[in-house]
């Protein structure tokens, strides 16, 4: 392991990517915005946080109210301002989009966010205690948003993480390159600052079971997120880095990741390229990321395969990992083979199918598989009604058990997720919720 | 290429811009690089009486990330010596032999005092003289500026003192702190004053600092009343120039008129030319971005003048004034409605709150199936461009609803997007002015308003 890395030198690479708008900067951006009524950025939004009224209020220098209009639709607001994909979000929809640029719905949003970091929970008025109680499961976006939006309405809300840290993917998941950790752990701590107790170290399974939560509470909300990264099947699969890890290993203490010379990263996704970037930026010298596609059918968004582009990391598509190759314990190769896409699978996508005899050898001392999670662990031990494997919940967001309500990637059986679809969820979900509580007296 | 020369009360000047009299013309060097960057005159900042000049003095309204759409100051006249600035003045003028200078000037209202800086200025070889009746602020305490400018008794004698002994063209300026601006230059006329000029800056205050409370500028914990200029007073200018040019005394005397007022683009000036300035003088635009922006405003002036078949200025000065008129004269059947542009409407519904919320209710949010629909219908599940984009109903005009009000064409941000479209009324042409003889009963009396509508078929909305 001599070859690899400590990247004490590049750690600043990862951080945030675009500088904050300075004050005038972010003047002149929102007097740009034309205040469309009923505006598409605000209907294509998942939270439909009311963008021109907001964006106005920068442009007033009201940057209290601004944020509070942001934090009235959507808690995570900080978060969202930053990893949202807003070229299919807001700035996608955009009236000015076409013929001229999209206003940078994103960096004002983080904008007016940041001028009030730390004071986010006074700006947010809250209901007098009703004195119900209400247990969330997992601390992740659509866990916080749901904890947040039911503490806002009176409610004694307990929220209960498994990890050592509250801010699910945001924490631990995304690159800081879009959102330091920093942002992600005080966004969370907003959410306790509205009254909610955090209990850390608390695993559905583990040291809490799904009746108990029942019985002392009035509601309950599971935001479990996915399971981990599945298997390739193949062999030496031992010796590759789970991308999700190496992410974390790159927020909670980057000078401490191994970062190979030769890196492969297996898939591409957004989590993918996250972890090419990382690869990248921490001082590999080649970043190769293998896919047994094409451009054309890989899930990561538009915008981020052109960043990663531009990093100067290579492309292997067509390529189907086969076995790793190590020599005493160190990774020397992966060894891949040629794929040719037939007929449209279940996905709508064609199906790639392997090339006999076109085996070839990819040098390389760092794997990282990047393919996508496992559907929820939970479901199956506690007896949900499942979708595809993941949590089955009707139109109010409850599940096959009354009273046990479920939101964020766990539910998400169609279609991708994002961090701004949980945050509605819990949203929505909490809405429900408080229906339920306050017509039961 | 357009001749923009031009003759003003004898004054040549080679483009009709000149520097207003004003901080860009305060000293001989000033005036020096304005002419190198082209322009045809400068007033000079106006000399006279002593004076002590305060800091700060200049504030200004920034708007939607514009910077300076007006600026307003407390600073007086020139505060250098007189004999300094005679002595410059005639050294530029002896310099620029083809350049307008024209020098601005202000005393104590006694005849001596006017007679003595007169025929100073005269000394110099300037090409004429400004009588600054304007000044709103520190002069007109002292009896000077619009403390003459707003009493049209003391504009014309002082005007006629100076008149008295002038040998070269003088110009009076007038002051837009006043009821109605044609009184002083009727007085001018009176005084046989060779031109007037119009408009010097209106009384304001142009902001308090919400951390200090403080008024801005801020002069030592104290500020006041300043002059305000730049492009936001520019339609008052407008407004007060035609005056001039409609009143039978003022208009009918062909006394030339140098306009200014917020004047920062060519085509600002081409507006003051087509209302009757034959002369116009620039400020707050030259203060913004210096003496270079001479260049576009003679280029553009002359490629708009080349495209109109406009062959000199004088072809152009006036040529809209007799299209101002006043409301009684307008005409009643004259109908006007509004359509928009299905094709460049880029559905931000600007127009759509604009009419429905603070004009007459006749715009519709039209779904894909041709039904109108509600703003905000959406549900909150929606997520995403793709249906944000695609489900956005169109906005169109009722045109049977539409008064012609003209709010949403103004609102619009797309260009030629929304057209007032000309439609026949199917009424005959009348005015209020002629209903009012030939039908008065109907101007006074609601019911039988109500009936000559019906008898009209005039609908109100």
């Amino acid at each position: 392991m001599s070859q690899m890395r400590q990247n004490g030198e590049h750690v600043d690479a990862l951080g945030e990517l675009l500088p904050p708008l300075t004050k005038n900067e972010a003047v002149v951006e929102a007097a740009r915005c034309l205040m469309c009524y009923d505006a598409p950025c605000t209907h294509a939004c998942p939270t439909h946080i009311d963008i021109p009224k907001f964006i106005k209020k920068i442009s007033t220098d009201n940057l209290r109210g601004s944020a509070r209009t942001i934090l009235e639709s959507n808690l995570l607001g900080a978060t969202c301002a930053r990893v949202c994909p807003v070229q299919e979000l807001c700035e996608g929809a955009c009236v000015l989009g076409a013929e001229h640029k999209p206003i940078a719905i994103g960096r004002l949003q983080r904008h007016a966010m940041d001028a009030i970091a730390g004071k986010e929970a006074s700006v947010v008025p809250r209901a007098p205690a009703t004195g119900k109680k209400v247990a969330v499961i997992g601390a992740g976006p659509a866990g916080l948003s749901c904890a947040g939006e039911l503490a806002r309405r009176g409610h004694s809300v307990t929220l209960f993480e498994k990890r050592d840290l509250a801010g699910g993917l945001s924490t631990y998941g995304i690159i800081g390159l879009r959102e330091p950790i920093d942002v992600a752990i005080a966004e969370a701590g907003m959410i306790a600052a509205l009254g909610v107790t955090v209990e850390q170290g608390r695993e559905l399974g583990a040291n809490l079971t799904l009746g108990e939560l029942q019985a002392s509470f009035g509601a309950v909300f599971l935001s479990v997120g996915l399971g981990s990264t599945p298997a390739l099947a193949i062999a030496g699969e031992e010796h590759i880095l789970d991308g999700l890890e190496y992410i974390e290993g790159s927020k909670l203490d980057a000078a401490g990741l191994k970062i190979g010379r030769n890196v492969v990263v297996i898939g591409a996704g957004n989590t993918a390229i996250d972890c090419a970037t990382i690869a990248k930026r921490l001082g590999a010298d080649t970043v190769t990321m293998v896919y047994r596609r094409t451009d054309k059918e890989m899930t990561a968004y538009a915008h981020e395969y052109d960043f990663i582009k531009r990093e100067g990391v290579g492309f292997s598509f067509l390529t189907q990992p086969v076995r790793v190759l190590v020599e005493n314990g160190v990774v020397r190769a992966l060894e891949c083979v040629r794929m040719r896409l037939g007929t449209a699978d279940a996905s709508g996508r064609p199906s790639p199918q392997p090339v006999a005899g076109s085996e070839f050898l990819l040098t390389t001392d760092q794997i990282v598989k990047a393919i996508g999670q496992e559907k929820p662990a939970l479901a199956p031990p506690v007896k949900l009604k499942t979708d595809k494997g993941f949590i089955h919940v009707d139109a109010n967001f409850e599940t096959s058990l009354p009273g046990v309500y479920s939101g964020g990637d766990c539910i998400r059986a169609r279609g991708a997720a994002s961090t701004v679809m949980a945050v509605q969820d819990g949203k929505l979900a909490a809405w429900s919720i408080h229906e339920r509580l306050m017509a039961n007296g | 290429m357009a001749d923009l020369k031009i003759n003003f009360a004898g004054i040549q000047s080679p483009n009709p811009f000149w520097l207003a009299s004003a901080p860009p013309s305060n000293t001989g060097m000033q005036v020096h690089r304005a002419f190198e960057a082209g322009w045809g005159g400068a007033v000079w900042k106006t000399i006279g009486a002593p004076v002590l000049n305060v800091s700060n003095r200049y504030g200004a309204w920034h708007f939607g990330g514009q910077k300076m759409l007006a600026i307003n100051n407390v600073e007086l006249i020139s505060d250098r010596p007189l004999e300094v600035n005679l002595g410059e003045i005639a050294e530029v003028k002896r310099d620029w032999p083809d350049r307008a200078v024209i020098v601005s000037a202000m005393v104590e209202s006694r005849k001596e005092t006017w007679h003595d800086i007169i025929r100073k200025i005269q000394d110099t070889g300037a090409d004429g003289i400004e009588l600054n009746y304007g000044c709103p602020h520190g002069m007109s305490e002292r009896g000077m500026g619009s403390a003459v400018g707003q009493v049209p008794e003391y504009c014309e004698q002082i005007t006629g003192w100076v008149m008295e002994i002038a040998k070269m063209p003088v110009i009076v300026k007038l002051t837009p702190n006043i009821s109605d601006i044609v009184m002083p230059a009727r007085a001018a006329v009176a005084a046989r004053a060779n031109a007037v000029s119009l408009i010097n800056t209106l009384n304001s205050i142009i902001s308090v600092d919400l951390d200090t409370l403080e008024i801005t500028p801020n002069i030592g914990g104290k500020g006041g009343h300043g002059g305000y200029a730049g492009p936001a007073v520019k339609p008052i200018a407008l407004n007060m120039l035609a005056a001039l040019g409609r009143d039978p005394v003022v208009g009918g005397s062909n006394l030339p008129i140098s306009g200014m007022g917020g004047i920062s683009t060519w085509s600002d000036a081409a507006e003051f030319l087509l209302l009757g300035a034959s002369s116009l003088q620039v400020c707050t635009a030259v203060m913004h971005y210096g003496f270079r922006i001479i260049e576009d405003l003679c280029d553009g002036l002359s490629n708009w003048m080349d495209e109109k078949g406009f062959a000199t200025i004088s072809d152009v000065v006036g040529k809209s004034l007799h299209r101002v008129s006043d409301f009684n004269q307008f005409d009643l059947s004259f109908k006007a409605v509004a359509r928009i542009d299905q094709e460049k409407c880029i559905r931000c519904n600007l127009c759509y709150v604009a009419c429905n919320d603070t004009a007459h209710q006749c715009i519709d949010l039209i779904a894909k199936d041709g039904e109108v629909v509600q703003p905000n219908s959406y549900d909150v599940r929606a997520n995403g461009k793709e249906e944000a984009v695609s489900s956005r109903p169109r906005v169109q005009v009722r045109e049977e609803d539409c008064v012609g009000c003209r709010l949403c064409y103004n609102v619009c941000p797309v260009e030629d997007c929304i057209h007032m479209v000309e439609e026949p009324s199917g009424r005959s042409s009348v005015t209020w002015g002629q209903l009012s003889e030939s039908r008065r009963e109907v101007t006074e009396d609601w019911e039988k308003m109500k009936k000559y509508r019906e008898e009209m078929g005039i609908k109100i909305h």
